[in-house]
């Protein structure tokens, strides 16, 4: 069972991937996007990784996506006009990018441990209690850390985005 | 059939970085770019979640968790900044930016 699902979930995340880059329209490549980080969640899932999953639906597919498609409306940005750039040109990147894909893939391949193998319910300390627990006690100064981070980012979304007053 | 092992989901997170970089690099569209980014730190996410499977230990996990709470807060900026942009110059195209060009 683990075989196909993972099979049909990286497809999805791949496909949803390229379609990302490939649209011309910033809404179609926002929903893309989102397919991107919902096959991400499941194959998390796989992973024994529960609670990171509901993190990736909540944060990722629900606020930061949110956000994506707020701004797109707001700017009302339109397509893009076609690059400047030949056929023979565009149509090169493709056998290159295959080219390093391969590349990088046995690259991966020879340096990885090869007897592995990923189980689903092998592992399954990745719930809320255990993260939870490293989070408050071995990792609680890059916690507090992160969110004085988010803070100043709000703060600076803020005043970066605000109608200057004259 | 074959079983799944961790070189999967390392050559996903290769697939998923080489497309997100493809992105960064050709695309014009100041809110593409930022997805595209986004991409990218997923493909890094992957391959912490699946080492934390490897080794049968959270703080990969954890790590994630940190990745995304940055990558939450580095998005609002550059949206923010994308919007006072926008409002200054018209335009969401990196290549009509050019206010620091000599």
């Amino acid at each position: 069972m683990d075989v196909p699902l993972f099979l049909i979930f990286a497809a999805i995340a791949v496909a949803c991937g390229v379609n990302v880059v490939v649209q011309r329209h910033p809404i179609t490549s926002a929903i893309s996007l989102i397919g991107v980080m919902g096959s991400l969640a499941a194959l998390y899932l796989l992973l024994g990784g529960e609670f990171i999953a509901a993190v990736q639906v909540v944060v990722y597919a629900g606020a930061i996506m949110v956000l994506f498609v707020f701004v797109i409306m707001l700017l009302n940005a339109g397509a893009e006009g076609r690059s400047g750039r030949s056929w023979p040109v565009r149509l090169l990147g493709i056998p290159f990018l295959v080219l390093l894909l391969g590349l990088l893939s046995f690259v991966v391949q020879a340096y990885a441990p090869k007897t592995d193998r990923v189980v689903f319910g092998a592992f399954t300390s990745g719930g809320p209690r255990d993260i939870g627990k490293l989070l408050f006690t071995e990792y609680l100064l890059p916690f507090e850390l992160t969110s004085v981070l988010i803070l100043i980012a709000i703060a600076g979304a803020v005043v970066l985005a605000r109608k200057e007053i004259d | 059939m074959h079983p799944v092992t961790n070189v999967h989901y390392m050559v996903l997170s290769v697939a998923l970085l080489l497309v997100g970089t493809i992105g960064v690099l050709t695309r014009r569209n100041i809110v593409i770019i930022l997805m595209s980014i986004e991409l990218i730190l997923n493909a890094v996410n992957i391959n912490l979640v699946a080492f934390s499977h490897h080794f049968g230990d959270v703080h990969g996990q954890v790590f994630a968790i940190f990745v995304i709470a940055v990558a939450a807060a580095e998005t609002t900026v550059a949206l923010g900044i994308l919007i006072a942009l926008f409002r200054n110059k018209e335009t969401v195209l990196a290549d009509e930016v050019d206010l620091l060009k000599w």
